[in-house]
């Protein structure tokens, strides 16, 4: 052991320098994965704070009733911080002018709420100016609406307070705007004074947390609920919110995470192919260390010690160098953030950065390796013999533990066996098929290129792809699989940037009007158009209740023990129990999309029986809407004795219906029967009119209804102007500005957004540096060669060409090849990992592929000048 | 010290044929003995020198190194053998470019698990009139610097037999001559037997025999 760690030093001291560069690879691809991992975590507390500004704290528990003693003692039993809302809906009256009313959500507020995100008024602290207990704190849009200065005085029930500001953001919007009311902020005591507590009907009573940290929110909602359970309480936690928030944060982490594994295999493979080279130049040594006695074995343990010290060199100063990017890029990049990181060491994802970098180095660099095991002695006799060309037969074992090595990684980063499983199956492809298209290149140029017509230097070039030593199979291995994963990671960015801001960003509506009637629609719709804001998006709202099921009566489905009859809170999913007529599904609401306090399967919850349905009918369902199964019906057959609907699939797993199950709906009055036709899912990220029901056209027209009307306003003061409008000409007409909603979610977007180029763009630079590792190694070898061909004659013109012709070639092929290669693969991440269509940016496809062949060639050239200028003498002397 | 019986060697050519580069090749070499191979280049001298140093196996016949039979031993046994036996000095020098002239030396012993032996390597190296440039790398040595250096690794592991593949062959006339005289020189005083492969016949008959090859087989065997 002492002589092979004694020789692994010794042999290294020559080629100190070559491992350093070889090493730069590894260092590059540890750096992005560790500075990814730090960074990534680092990012991904911002958003998760972001995140917690939705919702304004880690829990909440809301009730109907005012929680007794016992409850207020387990909650502050908790630990952390507790902050309490009282809210219900009144009458808001003006006493200016003409002292009109307005429905409105008035709300209380007591403790340090929100814990999370900011709370926003104008002017900035007066939410202070609350506790006077003669104060009020209006949404803009009220002010906005109705003309209301601060200062002016509005009277609650039975005492009058002071308009003191106007409210412009709060965390934990949702929930209240869902309610489809404006709100207005009392202290608890001005509340008291209302005198309006008692007749609160609606009144929602709740709890906000603020957890110590570690606790799990979640689990302790499980908790409670067991705990308080026939309480009829409902929890919010953020994981929930983050759950309404769509599947699009997992998408990005798993994203991150496969950007950290890309980064780590793209430096696996630069190792990989420069020790290969660098082995190569090793045997006349290992084969003079056979014939002074070594074993095989010894000769290979020699190299595996460099390898593993070239790996643990590459971890550590990669670590550190990841740990330095997270730290100084967002400091150079300071003016470019759109958010401040609170940057900490991730000492965790530092250790296992390094930790997989090192073992997958190490496994890597195996492979090559494992040539020196079969190096005979008598190559020192006769340098021809070389290598073998039997395969060792530890080499399966190696192959299956890279596999292994890889699938596990690539499981551990993206938590998910499929996933893991199938990049894993991906990379196989990628080698095996880059390996294929490298012996058939080598094959075909040997076979088939001709002496006429091309020029020496063409076919010199030619000839290099086949001739012995040749790098075909190497270099389009390590440039074709790092084309694939970069252009992998163009393609991936562009499929989940497309899904994220179809989803969060564009020309969606951030202004809603509903409660119009249908005589007032044309009315609505022409005053908006004469402010330059039109309707973008409309629907016609029929309210119905379901009579019965299956051919059971409600009142008789309602009887049956096994009927869960809580009911969350705010009721139905739809807010329609706050009496408003939208019919609007909003993405961020806990009680626009709120779950039941309990659904278990097997059970049908009491609440999806004898809600309020606010249903549409439409020709065609909109882009936000999918049929999962069954048949979209669009117009209604006239005489059909049954209507064909469609149902959200959430409500009908609640309902327990097939298709083709009959509901009969009481459209105010008049019982309709209808029968499931199909099943829909529906994003309701999206700001559309989104409904658990909908009806085809020819049925409902008759009918009583109501419109919902939706627009994008461009900027605050035409979204205010459309209001004042509005609220002129049809006073009846309710508003909801989105605009302050919509804010903090386009912000979350565009942190996620900024993330994933910032951690793509790294790790392609990163890929790039390989690349050029890659061919840079390649340059030991061709020093001899080209030196030769100087001194036999060759001009530096024709040695150049020759050169283009070699890496013109390789960086077509590996570029073609990898490009098909991440098409694919981009197309099965995006249907299996993203559950999104597949995005094919041409444009930024072929710039990606024209790219890579000018870097390779490029970089080919850069890397091999100055071998021209190599003194003859020197080169074949030290025969480099 | 070193038997050879009925040597042959086959290689399997590319074309998928058979090509016998030794065949039927038999001698013995006693202790202490020197012995020269020649004959024109494909004669398979080289090939016999690999064969009988055990770097590898035949395809028939035995070879016995110090009365171990060596042709049916695993490589990492014939490296042992080797290891314990056998000193080498290649045509090419074959000196580890990345050792100083001292580890270059210092390498079979090591090999064994000795580190104890730099004072006997330093002498050796001094033997070779190189006392002056234990650290210097190979590349800073001239050719016949590096070829004693090569002897003085020969000699470190107290070898039985000494295999010399063209000593001399990439060295001009002087040093060539000064060369001959240290492999003979120490041959003689540390009773080493030797086995040398060259064109030179000059140098072959300093040996006190002279095997010659000619298409693989052994055409005269004569004492010079």
């Amino acid at each position: 052991m002492n002589f092979i760690l004694k020789m692994a030093w010794r042999d290294s001291r020559a080629s100190r320098r070559r491992l350093a560069l070889f090493s730069l690879s590894i260092v590059l691809g540890i750096a992005a994965l560790t500075g990814i991992g730090s960074l990534g975590e680092n990012l991904r507390r911002t958003v998760e704070l972001q995140t917690k500004s939705l919702l304004g704290s880690d829990l909440a528990v809301t009730a109907r009733k005012a929680f007794d003693e016992e409850a207020m003692k387990y909650f502050r039993g908790v630990g952390g911080e507790v902050a309490t809302e009282v809210a219900f809906p009144t009458q808001l009256n003006f006493t200016k002018g003409t002292g009109e009313r307005k429905l409105v959500q008035l709300v209380a507020m007591a403790g340090g709420f929100p814990f999370y995100g900011d709370l926003v008024t104008t002017p900035a602290g007066a939410l202070a100016q609350l506790a006077d207990g003669k104060s009020a704190l209006l949404e803009e849009t009220l002010l906005v609406q109705f003309g209301v200065q601060v200062g002016d005085e509005v009277r609650l029930g039975a005492a009058s307070f002071k308009v003191v500001g106007a409210l412009k953001k709060i965390p934990g919007d949702a929930a209240v705007i869902a309610l489809f009311s404006p709100r207005v902020f009392i202290s608890p005591a001005g509340m008291e004074a209302t005198g309006l507590l008692k007749k609160g009907g609606f009144t929602r009573h709740r709890v906000h947390f603020k957890l110590l940290p570690g606790v799990d929110g979640d689990a302790l909602a499980k908790t409670m609920k067991e705990t308080f359970r026939g309480s009829r309480f409902q929890f919010d936690t953020v994981e929930e919110r983050k759950r309404q928030l769509g599947t699009t944060l997992k998408d990005i982490y798993s994203f991150l995470s496969l950007v950290g594994f890309v980064a780590l295999f793209l430096g696996a493979v630069g190792v990989a192919s420069a020790v290969h080279v660098y082995i190569k130049q090793k045997v006349a040594t290992v084969a003079v260390l056979r014939c002074l006695g070594a074993s095989g074995r010894t000769g290979f343990a020699i190299y595996l010690v460099q390898g593993i010290g070239l790996g643990v060199v590459g971890s550590v100063v990669g670590a550190a160098l990841g740990v330095a990017v997270q730290f100084v890029l967002p400091m150079v990049m300071k003016g470019f953030l759109p958010f401040e990181v609170e940057l900490f060491i991730s000492w965790s994802s530092l250790a296992k950065g390094a930790a997989a970098g090192l073992v997958i180095c190490v496994l890597f660099t195996l492979l090559p390796l494992l040539t020196v095991r079969r190096v005979s002695p008598l190559v020192a006799l006769r340098s021809a013999l070389g290598e073998t060309a039997r395969m060792d037969p530890l080499t399966p074992v190696v192959y299956v533990a890279i596999t292994a090595a890889v699938l596990g990684f690539a499981v551990l980063q993206t938590g998910n066996w499929k996933t893991g499983l199938g990049f894993t199956g991906m990379m196989a492809l990628g080698f095996g098929l880059l390996g294929g298209v490298a012996k058939l290149v080598s094959w075909a140029a040997k076979k088939f290129v001709p002496r006429k017509p091309l020029t020496y230097v063409v076919r010199q070039g030619l000839a290099n792809l086949h001739r012995p030593n040749n790098r075909t199979v190497l270099l389009l291995l390590s440039l074709g699989l790092g084309t694939f994963l970069m252009i992998n990671l163009v393609l991936v960015r562009a499929t989940i940037l497309e899904k994220i801001m179809g989803a969060g960003a564009g020309a969606r509506p951030n202004l809603m009007f509903f409660d119009v009637q249908e005589d007032q629609f044309p009315k609505l719709e022409k005053i908006l158009k004469d402010n330059g804001t039109p309707i973008t998006v409309s629907a016609p709202i029929v309210t119905m209740k379901i009579e019965s099921l299956k051919g059971r009566p409600v009142a008789e489905l309602l009887k049956e023990e096994t009927m869960v009859t809580n009911r969350g809170p705010d009721g139905g999913r739809d807010g329609s129990k706050a009496g408003k007529g939208g019919g609007f599904q909003m993405r961020f609401g806990a009680a626009a999309k709120s779950e039941p306090l309990v659904r278990d399967s097997g059970r049908i919850p009491a609440w999806t029986l004898t809600r309020e349905y606010r249903s549409s009918y439409r020709a065609k369902i909109d882009e936000s809407e999918k049929i999962s199964s069954g048949a979209w019906i669009g117009r209604a057959k006239a005489g059909e004795p049954r209507v064909p609907v469609s149902v959200e699939e959430g409500l009908s797993k609640d309902l327990q219906l097939a298709l083709g199950d009959e509901i009969v709906f009481d459209v105010q009055g008049v019982p309709m029967r209808t029968y499931v036709a199909s099943f829909r899912t529906v994003e309701w990220q999206r700001m559309q009119p989104s409904f658990f029901v909908l009806f085809p056209e020819g049925v409902l027209e008759p009918a009583p209804k109501t419109y919902a009307a939706a627009l994008r306003a461009a900027t605050p003061a035409d979204a205010a102007r459309a209001q004042v409008a509005v609220a002129r000409e049809l006073p009846g007409i309710s508003a909801i500005d989105l605009a302050l909603i919509l804010q903090t979610f386009d912000g979350i977007f565009t942190k996620v957004a900024f993330v994933i180029t910032f951690m793509a763009g790294f790790t392609v630079v990163t890929g790039i540096v390989v690349l050029v590792g890659a061919i840079l190694t390649g340059r030991f070898q061709r020093i001899r060669e080209t030196v030769l061909l100087r001194t036999l004659g060759a001009t530096r013109r024709q040695l150049t060409q020759i050169q283009w012709v070699e890496y013109t070639v390789l960086g077509v092929l590996a570029t073609v090849t990898g490009g098909a290669l991440a098409i694919m693969g981009n197309a099965l991440l995006a249907k299996y990992v993203f559950k999104t269509d597949v995005v094919l940016p041409v444009p930024a496809l072929l710039a990606s592929m024209a790219a890579v062949v000018a870097v390779t060639v490029l970089t080919g050239l850069l890397a091999n000048r100055g071998i021209a200028d190599h003194p003859p003498l020197e080169v074949l002397r030290n025969e480099t | 010290m070193l038997k050879v019986e009925r040597l042959t060697k086959t290689y399997r050519t590319a074309a998928g044929g058979e090509l016998t580069v030794l065949r039927e090749v038999s001698f013995d070499i006693l202790a202490g003995a020197s012995a020269a191979i020649v004959g024109p280049s494909g004669s398979g001298k080289t090939t016999l020198l690999g064969l009988c140093a055990g770097l590898d196996r035949p395809s028939g016949g035995t070879v016995g190194i110090a009365g171990e039979s060596i042709g049916e031993m695993s490589e990492d046994a014939r490296a042992l053998v080797r290891n314990a036996h056998v000193g080498f000095v290649f045509q090419n020098f074959q000196l580890i470019p990345t050792l100083t002239a001292l580890e270059n030396v210092l390498v079979p012993v090591e090999l064994a698990g000795d580190s104890t032996r730099e004072p006997e390597a330093r002498e050796l190296l001094g033997r070779v009139g190189l006392g002056e440039r234990y650290e210097h790398y190979p590349v800073q040595l001239s050719g016949g610097e590096q070829q004693r250096v090569a002897l003085a690794r020969a000699f470190m592991n107290r070898p039985k037999i000494l295999f010399c593949d063209e000593p001399t062959g990439n060295l001009d006339g002087d040093t060539a001559a000064a060369m001959v005289e240290l492999i003979f020189g120490l041959n003689w005083e540390k009773g080493t037997t030797l086995v040398l492969v060259t064109h030179d016949l000059e140098l072959a008959r300093k040996c006190q025999r002279i095997i010659r090859l000619k298409s693989g087989a052994v055409v005269s065997d004569e004492v010079s």
